[in-house]
């Protein structure tokens, strides 16, 4: 091993780096005194061509290897990972340019890059070091962004709450690990796999389980360690939220279902109906049925489009863990399907949302009222975006669920002992085509107060907007596009 | 060809999505010629079928490998049958919502969607295909209603959408469990229908999911106890989504259930054959007897939508060749009938007085001041009772035929509500037209204020019945007589698809 190796494998995250110094140095030094809309359109010209130079270092990557014992891997798997984190990144900067809640522009779009930085390194991890440390870097930027209106009392109160929560969960993933690496002797998934088997599941074994599993369980916002989500979806500014609930989605799963299937790799034990096996799949089984069920069932009642949107996230985080616990090469490149197609709906979503919020000064749900009328473009959007998450065909999300649903169901063909949790998923998305559809009947059916104007949307966000709901479209139509890369 | 029918429809949805907003007059007639360019192209395609008593393949590409999922149209007779039907409700429904002045552009565009799902239903000879326009036709439904309907349209909306969907999420539940044990069984994945009717499901599977799959399509066809969203939802709806609803959509329904449930499942079938013709027979009747003491004249179209819906599913239950027939022939023959009706009590009586209830409806001496209305809603309402010459008489008949070979206490049960149907159809005629009332009270309500029928004194000369929709009432009844008069034409595309190795399984008996 020597540095130049370092720097191939780690090249895209390098450049990010690199636009990071840039995105600040423009700002600080070259912008000053401009208003803050150009201050952010210039902000995310840097920015968007720094995320694609690392799009296409990741996409043309010839350097496959594992650096280090596990801390950092790179196979075509985590090349394409990386690529859609960027893309997902570079949709999220589209979003913010029109925000009006900052003045700190610079430091924003730092904060968004260094983020993913952090995601980039995360999906690469194959070592709990590794892991801890990249998705503190990745947190850490989360807090910050979810604070970042500072003119908006609520912003700092997700922050404060957001923060806590995590730093908790923080803890007990370090405590987690902690008890791993005594039990097996090493930090490499594999090898602690290797080193806890024929162990049999003992106690300490099961303790780190469940901390594992609370820790990712804060992260993902599964129940009941969502309590974070509504609030800080709500308060902190729409695009933070945006990019919480988006790429930091997916390389959280991603590294879960690695976490789960490489390193406890053995101890599964066994969720199916009737045949219950102490392990790690009953502990996710239980997660994921209680996020699908409050999850949904909380949503109906919300007024705030933000919340309904953080409580449908933990739904959908629900029916992404059955994804996990399957834990066949099929459910993984299907899990991998559905959290990048849902990135890539919900980001368009609050993409709206922004654009409603700015407009009217709420995301309520009645602002959304006549919206049909006041931007039709937006709207069209805002209901494949919503139909796409209640996984209406022919779009991304329903394809997804059923790769997804056959994929779980499909593990244990002979007896369908997965088939309960299926149901449970199937039934409960029934119910969250209800709330979904609340909304989209302010925006196409009822009519907006009668002097109500039209609602101007930002030609940046309107492109992101439109090629978002294209993707979701077009992912829906042909999802072998993806899939093949999965 | 025959899968023109569906790009036409999609195609006509984006050019209206292109008009500019006051083209109302211009989407009319594009929404007009893209449902007849539909039609014609549905009739010719039919005519041209080579055989209709088999699977004719239009067009096979594969979509997704690793689910074994193909873009997979064919056609065989009972297809033809229903895209007809389609064709014809297509048009007819456009001519019955000429006067549709608000969001003109948009209401006809969820109109063509909403068609085009439903002639990709008939067509996809793929289950995942099929299950996608399915679901797709949910969503234009809503909105129709929702947003051009009118007695508490958005709760009647909601509650359709919702049952729609719960119905579809069974039918989803029952198709990846049959996807896992098929591909386990054979070793490859597939969603061909086909193919998958050649998997011989284990009884006990078969045993469950069977009735998860008709049920979750039977929601939609008016099965009781799952029919009432039926009533609320055709009542709520515009003239032209009643029609739709009752005319095609609840076909899907049975289609359905006839073509993915009982195909896939057939000892899934005689496992329940009991259960389901209970139900259909209770529908019958019950639908039939609510229909009889209704206030409001929708309602009463409404619930006798359930109860002739009753005849099809009994029809299917029978599982003999004269009762699919007759449910086949139901289908359309409810199709153009139900269609018929909901056209003049929405579209001919209440866009002119405003009121459908009887009280009012009976001091205005209707038949006296819209004689074509009252004529058409005689000539439907004969052929909904059964009279023979119409449609309704040969496919009913044929069900009740079929059904005294297996349940000739649920025949005579069904026999039952035909009379009780004759009973409200010649009450709702009697109350809305031929009332002899002498009280000639002014109509309850005077109509919302700048509307140009509104206020309308009773006796005076209302605004006369106009071209579009004497021309669409004629084309309904002419389908039901011809149909009526020479049933051949379409049971000779019926007949011969029951010898489809399709059905073989599902006809001559099986493991039970």
């Amino acid at each position: 091993m020597n540095y130049l190796q370092i720097l191939q494998l780690a090249a895209p995250e390098t450049a990010l780096a690199i636009t990071v110094l840039m995105v600040l140095a423009v700002d600080l030094i070259a912008l000053r005194g401009q208003t803050v809309e150009q201050r952010f359109h210039a902000g995310m010209l840097v920015s968007i061509i720094g995320c694609l130079m690392a799009a296409i270092l990741a996409f043309a990557h010839f350097e496959q290897g594992n650096l280090l014992n596990g801390m950092l891997v790179v196979d075509p798997q985590t090349d394409f990972l990386k690529v859609v984190l960027l893309i997902l990144t570079i949709f999220t900067v589209m979003i913010s340019a029109s925000g009006k809640f900052t003045e700190h522009v610079g430091e924003y779009l730092s904060l968004v890059l260094l983020g993913t930085i952090g995601l980039m390194f995360l999906v690469s991890a194959e070592d709990l070091l590794m892991i801890f440390i990249s998705l503190e870097l990745a947190s850490l930027s989360l807090y910050i962004l979810t604070a970042f209106n500072k003119r908006n009392a609520r912003s700092s109160e997700a922050a404060l709450k957001y923060f806590l929560f995590g730093g908790m969960s923080a803890a007990f993933l370090l405590f987690g690990f902690s008890l791993l690496y005594g039990l097996s002797g090493s930090t490499n998934l594999p090898q602690i796999a290797a080193g806890l088997a024929g162990r049999g599941l003992d106690p300490l074994l099961l303790v780190a389980i469940v901390t594992t599993v609370i820790g990712f369980g804060f992260k993902v916002a599964a129940v009941p360690f969502h309590l974070w989500a509504p609030d800080a979806y709500e308060g902190a500014p729409t695009p933070s939220a945006a990019f919480i609930a988006s790429g930091s989605k997916v390389a959280s799963f991603y590294i879960l279902a690695k976490i789960m299937t490489m390193g406890f790799a053995g101890a599964e034990g066994s969720a199916i109906w009737q045949g219950y096996v102490s392990g790690w799949t009953p502990v996710i089984a239980i997660v994921a049925a209680l996020s699908m069920v409050l999850g949904n069932l909380t949503a109906i009642v919300q007024s705030s489009v933000k919340r309904l949107l953080a409580y449908s996230a933990i739904a959908h985080a629900g029916y992404m863990l059955l994804g996990v616990l399957a834990s066949t090469p099929s459910s993984h490149s299907a899990l991998l399907f559905y959290v990048i197609t849902y990135a890539l709906t919900v980001l368009g979503a609050f993409g709206v949302v922004t654009v409603v919020e700015a407009a009217t000064g709420s995301d309520a749900m009645a602002n959304f009222a006549g919206l049909g009328r006041r931007a039709p473009g937006l709207s069209l959007c805002l209901l494949v975006f919503l139909l796409s998450l209640a996984g209406i065909p022919p779009l991304a999300g329903f394809i997804g669920k059923f790769f997804l649903f056959s994929a779980v169901v499909g593990t244990d063909a002979e007896h369908l002992g997965l088939l309960w949790l299926v149901i449970l998923a199937i039934v409960m998305s029934a119910v969250s085509f209800y709330y979904y559809l609340q909304v989209l009947k302010q925006a196409w059916v009822l009519d907006a107060a009668a002097n109500a104007p039209a609602i101007k949307v930002p030609l940046v966000t309107m492109v992101a907007l439109v090629l978002l709901a294209g993707l979701v479209i077009l992912l829906g139509c042909a999802p072998g596009l993806l899939t093949r890369h999965l | 060809m025959l899968a023109w029918t569906i790009y036409i429809s999609f195609i006509g949805v984006l050019v209206l999505m292109l008009l500019p907003r006051e083209a109302a007059r211009a989407a009319r007639i594009i929404a007009l010629l893209t449902a007849i360019a539909g039609c014609v192209v549905a009739f010719a395609g039919a005519v041209r079928q080579p055989n209709p008593g088999e699977v004719t393949t239009i067009v096979k590409i594969p979509w997704i490998p690793a689910l074994g999922a193909n873009y997979f149209l064919a056609a065989d007779g009972i297809s033809l049958v229903l895209v007809v039907l389609t064709g014809l409700a297509a048009i007819a429904g456009i001519l019955f919502s000429w006067n549709i002045e608000k969001r003109t552009k948009e209401f006809f565009a969820f109109y063509l969607a909403l068609i085009g799902g439903v002639y990709g239903v008939f067509l996809s000879f793929d289950v995942l295909l099929l299950f996608v326009f399915y679901e797709l036709t949910i969503i234009p439904k809503y909105f129709l209603i929702a947003r051009w309907g009118s007695t508490r349209k958005e709760y009647g909306a909601m509650k359709l959408a919702l049952f729609s969907f719960v119905g579809s999420h069974l039918v989803l539940i029952g198709l990846i469990a049959a996807w896992v044990v098929a591909r386990a069984q054979t070793g490859h994945a597939s969603l061909d229908l086909v193919e998958l009717s050649k998997v011989s499901f284990p009884l006990g599977f078969q045993h469950w999911v069977f009735p998860l799959v008709f049920v979750g399509f039977g929601i939609l066809a008016g099965l009781w106890p799952f029919h009432t969203w039926a009533p609320t939802g055709h009542v709520a709806a515009p003239t032209a989504g009643s029609m739709l609803l009752a005319g095609v959509v609840m076909k899907l329904g049975a289609y359905g259930c006839l073509r993915v449930a009982m195909v896939l499942f057939p000892d899934g079938v005689r496992m329940w054959q009991n259960e389901i013709a209970l139900l259909a027979v209770i529908g019958i009747v019950y639908g039939a007897g609510v229909a009889l003491v209704q206030r409001d004249f929708k309602f009463v179209i409404g619930y006798s939508s359930v109860s002739h819906m009753g005849f099809v599913l009994l029809g299917l239950a029978t599982l003999n060749t004269i009762g699919l027939s007759g449910a086949v022939l139901q289908m359309f023959s409810h199709g153009i009938i139900a269609g018929l009706l909901f056209a003049v009590v929405g579209r001919m009586v209440y866009d002119r007085t405003h009121t459908r209830d009887f009280n009012d409806l009976q001091t205005m001496q209707l038949g006296k001041l819209l004689p074509f209305a009252g004529v058409t809603f005689v000539l439907a309402g004969v052929a909904s009772m059964g009279l023979p010459g119409f449609s309704g008489f040969v496919a009913e008949l044929q069900v009740l035929m079929g059904a005294w070979k297996v349940f000739p206490m649920a025949t005579i049960l069904a026999g039952v509500g035909i009379v009780v149907g004759v009973a409200y159809i010649l009450r709702a005629m009697q109350k809305a037209f031929f009332s002899e009332s002498e009280e000639r009270r002014a109509p309850a309500r005077q109509g919302s204020s700048g509307d140009q029928h509104a206020g309308q004194v009773p006796g005076a000369p209302m605004e006369p019945i106009s071209v579009p929709e004497r021309i669409g009432a004629m084309m309904l009844i002419a389908a039901s007589l011809i149909i009526g008069l020479f049933p051949g034409l379409l049971l000779h595309w019926i007949q011969p698809c029951w010898n489809s190795p399709l059905f073989e399984r599902l006809l001559k008996g099986g493991s039970l």
